[in-house]
């Protein structure tokens, strides 16, 4: 699965790091304190959290997550959507809450 | 030039953590038996004990910082101070507006009280002020400087509430005053760990709830006199003014 099958499926607005949309999926991963995601996030997760500082994408890119989903209609600072671009890691943003986007990659990556 | 004892980040009875004995009069004469030369007035989210701590401070030679002990959106706790009465009413006007409007349980979080020299209470605030603000690390740190303050990412050690727990590691553009190391660790202690935090001044500060922990740490500053300017000055090391040691 692709980042692009995600973003489809589940209605999400690309913010930025367009570059990474064909980024492969292997999985998922919810937490909003960094130091967690650090230690405990797989390769190619989809990492969702409330977070918009832009350490998010010096995380992102140490822990090779593929794309960012950003809940709740955070808008990112300018300097994580600069980074997402160099990186070529996704921003992705729904207005929806953790519990019910994380409950529908869930499915998604589920039924694959 | 002379050295100063400095403990800047003390709680009072405002503070929903903060005990009942932390009232003004209890601080400054339990920092006055310590020999406690400078405190900072930290309550979570708000000022409103500072100008009773300071004005009581006066009279007993004690210099008092006034600020708060900011929760940013991103759940990092930072210490802000701001040198005179209208750049703190300012603070305290845009930490009004983004605190959110959710009621304080006292038999839960504690009762948050501001009182008078006589100990009556003058002030019941109704919105729990331990919650998030809305302000991010970012626009905090801008708002500090922009109004001349000081800024001091607070116990950077714990893995609650710190800059470590919340966002991973130390920005990359992270500006400060100084950081903080709690009594739990040591700046010596810490920066093995983290060596990268030795590009910034390095202080502790005992982060009082209760009278006894008040100056159980402290810095031993080296100013002209004791003013928000001096200890600007001896955070950056400038004109020989700095910081002896952290204790």
């Amino acid at each position: 699965m692709k980042i692009t099958d995600i973003v489809e499926a589940l209605d999400l607005k690309v913010v930025s790091g367009h570059g990474g949309l064909m980024n492969d999926v292997t999985g998922g991963y919810v937490s909003d304190m960094l130091s967690d995601v650090i230690g405990n996030a797989g390769e190619g997760s989809v990492w969702i959290t409330l977070q918009t500082h832009h350490n998010i994408l010096a995380v992102a890119s140490l822990k090779d997550i593929s794309a960012i989903i950003i809940v709740k209609g955070g808008i990112p600072e300018e300097e994580t959507a600069k980074k997402s671009n160099e990186e070529n890691i996704p921003l992705l943003s729904t207005d929806k809450d953790t519990f019910t986007i994380a409950g529908q990659l869930y499915d998604l990556i589920k039924k694959e | 030039m002379k050295n100063y004892r400095a403990d800047l980040h003390i709680h009072t009875i405002l503070s929903p953590c903060g005990d009942l004995s932390m009232s003004p009069v209890n601080i400054i004469s339990e920092a006055a038996r310590k020999q406690i030369d400078i405190i900072g007035i930290t309550d979570h989210n708000s000022t409103g004990q500072c100008s009773l701590v300071r004005k009581l401070g006066r009279d007993k030679g004690i210099f008092v910082l006034q600020g708060a002990e900011v929760t940013t959106k991103e759940e990092v706790h930072c210490l802000a101070f701001f040198e005179n009465t209208d750049a703190l009413k300012y603070f305290q006007e845009y930490l009004d507006a983004n605190l959110p409007d959710m009621q304080n349980d006292p038999l839960i979080f504690g009762d948050q009280v501001v009182v008078d020299e006589d100990e009556n209470i003058i002030y019941t605030e109704e919105r729990l002020l331990s919650n998030a603000t809305g302000i991010s690390l970012e626009k905090l740190q801008s708002f500090v400087y922009e109004n001349n303050g000081i800024f001091i990412p607070a116990h950077i050690d714990r893995m609650k509430n710190s800059i470590y727990s919340q966002l991973g590691f130390l920005p990359e553009n992270l500006k400060a005053d100084a950081l903080e190391v709690s009594r739990r660790s040591s700046p010596g202690r810490f920066s093995l760990i983290h060596p990268e935090i030795s590009s910034f001044p390095l202080i502790t500060n005992s982060d009082s709830h209760f009278p006894d922990y008040i100056g159980s740490v402290f810095n031993t500053l080296c100013l002209k006199e004791a003013s928000f300017g001096e200890i600007k000055m001896a955070l950056a090391g400038i004109d020989g003014r700095r910081i002896i040691s952290p204790c």
